[in-house]
């Protein structure tokens, strides 16, 4: 009974990286429905928190902000990143290898840094802060994950299929949207929910960013505990957890991380 | 339906020259096959004809007008790809009504139009299938009423056939030639493929570094190539050592031409034949393939081969000497400056 010791050893670690993942956010989405303040055991079902939550204006406010902000750097960089990923795809130019170098470290790099550089720029240019720097900011980091995601799935598009349907009479725009377009969807749908999320969770940037007075949720999130803990935190966060994992579920259903279909 | 022609057509790509003043018509209601290897420049011909490349210099015409300048989609042209390129997300249907959508002909007459262009293939029933619920020759089918659906005025193949097995791509073969005949429509096809080329088209070109060696019939070009590429590459041929040209009547100047004659054209002996063309041999190799025996013989030397029904050879062992004979007619005679 040599055999079965292994996989038995690797499930144990594997249950164990999934318990230290994932306890946390668990307790926290128990507590926020233990109605004692204190973390107090025995646990006692309530929606007490939640309802507070909703009556809390600067949370409301925060949060349709946070979506607002999330919408729109979602269109704007879906867009974006897929008409870069189309040209990256269909053209050769010079510096192409290094654009597409470049587009990769806003990825890698420390969003503290991102943040910090991008609050002394925007203030050098005179934008400032605010939600315009916010909105440009999240716009920025979200690119290149469109950028990926669409790019993997034109990696695998026959470019046949565009001189067919040129051949048969199809004018470029014609091309574009009965043809690529339709072939790339799965990938632009995954970079949006992708942009979307790197701006609905971002806290960093959006803390150099943000006017005191507007923040956005996770940004809100913290000056509250900062302030003291409350159980409304857990039950805003086990929300926004439960919104995000669920985005993330779909990008990754969706693009399948880059691989074909 | 349309003739093509073609005149002085240069285009290069960097330093490389891809078609070298190619001068070619292409009849009216034609099978044409544009036949070479690969870097030739038969497939930057047939794009540079659709429009996907545009000439340096020289000029297209289609039917009375002038496309050199005129961009792919402009120039109703049908065409069919080595992938068949059909639309994934599309269904059968739909790919095949593609070219009418675009041309806005309305739905009823796009229906209609589809229906009947399925019919031609034979895939009547197919319509609501999606491309990836189809077998190879099925979708094969489909790019091809695609591709003859919106009246094209010339219908162009590239490689259409290459990407099926043996049996489905002579199947598909008839079916293509009996479409093209049905429909009228000039064809040109590219393909790599001899066999293909004889059997399907009326007239062929042959290219190398992109120039047209020699165009005409199947049979003129197989029974007069003008040049010994030309004589191996459609077809095979086994070449007359200098040394043994003395004593035979052949059709043609010695210091001008070379000799060659076709396997199929030698007959296999025993003894020496009393009339002909006569060349004494060593059998080397015999292969049964059923109906058919090739024998590989050398002459002088030289490696030949042999192409005869089974039951007509005599039984020899290899190693034997033979006599290996021919009608002189049927000496190829090659000029010699063109040889390689």
């Amino acid at each position: 009974m040599r055999r079965p010791l292994l996989p038995l050893l690797g499930r144990a670690w594997l249950a164990l990286i999934l318990v230290f993942l994932y306890a946390p956010i668990l307790v926290m989405a128990a507590m926020s429905f233990n109605a004692s303040p204190f973390y107090q055991l025995p646990f006692e079902f309530s929606t007490r928190w939640y309802a507070d939550m909703a009556m809390n204006p600067q949370i409301i406010e925060a949060s349709l902000r946070s979506v607002g902000i999330a919408l729109a750097t979602m269109v704007i960089a879906t867009a974006l990143g897929t008409a870069a990923s189309i040209a990256l795809f269909r053209y050769d130019f010079p510096g192409k290898r290094v654009l597409q170098v470049l587009l990769f470290p806003p990825i890698a790099i420390p969003w503290l840094i991102t943040g910090t550089a991008m609050l002394i720029f925007f203030f050098a240019i005179g934008i400032g802060r605010g939600t315009p720097a916010v909105l440009i900011g999240h716009v920025a980091l979200a690119l290149p994950y469109v950028i990926v995601t669409v790019s993997a799935r034109l990696s695998s598009f026959d470019v046949t299929l565009e001189e067919a349907a040129r051949a048969l009479g199809a004018d470029a725009w014609t091309v574009l949207r009965r043809v690529t377009l339709p072939w790339i969807a799965p990938g632009i749908v995954a970079g949006a929910l992708f942009a979307f999320a790197v701006s609905f969770d971002q806290f960093v940037v959006s803390y150099f960013l943000a006017e005191p007075g507007d923040s956005t949720l996770p940004v809100l999130i913290y000056t509250a505990i900062r302030k003291g803990f409350t159980p409304e935190i857990n039950a805003i966060s086990t929300i926004i957890i439960t919104v995000s994992m669920g985005i993330m579920f779909l990008a990754t259903r969706k693009s399948s991380f880059g691989g074909s279909r | 339906m349309s003739s093509v022609e073609v005149r002085n057509i240069t285009k290069s790509f960097g330093r490389a020259r891809a078609l070298d003043d190619v001068s070619i018509t292409f009849e009216d209601g034609g099978f044409f096959a544009l036949l070479g290897p690969s870097g030739s420049g038969k497939t930057t011909l047939l794009r540079t004809i659709a429009g996907f490349s545009f000439p340096d210099t020289g000029t297209i015409r289609i039917g009375a007008r002038n496309v050199e300048a005129v961009p792919v989609e402009k120039r109703d042209i049908g065409m069919m790809f080595q992938s068949y390129a059909l639309f994934p997300n599309m269904s059968v249907a739909d790919n095949v009504g593609f070219g009418l959508r675009v041309r806005r002909v309305g739905a009823a007459e796009e229906r209609r139009r589809v229906a009947e262009a399925l019919d031609l293939v034979q895939l009547g029933d197919k319509g609501g299938r999606m491309p990836h619920q189809l077998s190879g020759g099925q979708r094969q089918r489909v790019a091809l009423a695609r591709a003859i659906v919106t009246q094209p005025k010339v219908l162009l193949l590239d490689e259409p056939l290459s990407a099926l097995d043996k049996t489905l791509r002579v199947d598909m073969q008839i079916e293509l030639k009996r479409i093209q005949r049905e429909v009228g429509i000039t064809t040109i096809f590219v393909t790599h493929d001899q066999e293909e080329a004889l059997t399907l088209s009326d007239r062929i070109g042959i290219l190398r570094d992109g120039r047209i060696v020699q165009a005409g019939t199947p049979r003129e070009v197989y029974d007069h190539p003008n040049s010994a590429f030309a004589a191996t590459f459609l077809g095979e041929a086994n070449w007359l050592p200098d040394a043994a040209l003395e004593g035979l009547q052949l059709p043609g100047d010695r210091t001008r031409h070379r000799f060659a004659v076709r396997p199929e054209a030698l007959t296999l002996t025993d003894g020496r034949p009393a009339t002909g063309n006569a060349l004494s041999a060593r059998l080397e190799q015999r292969v049964f393939a059923g109906a058919m025996a090739t024998c590989l013989v050398r002459v002088d030397g030289e490696p030949w081969k042999l192409v005869a029904r089974d039951r007509d050879l005599p039984e020899m062992a290899p190693g034997s000497e033979v006599w290996v004979s021919w009608t002189p007619e049927d000496t190829l005679a090659v000029p010699r400056e063109a040889a390689t």
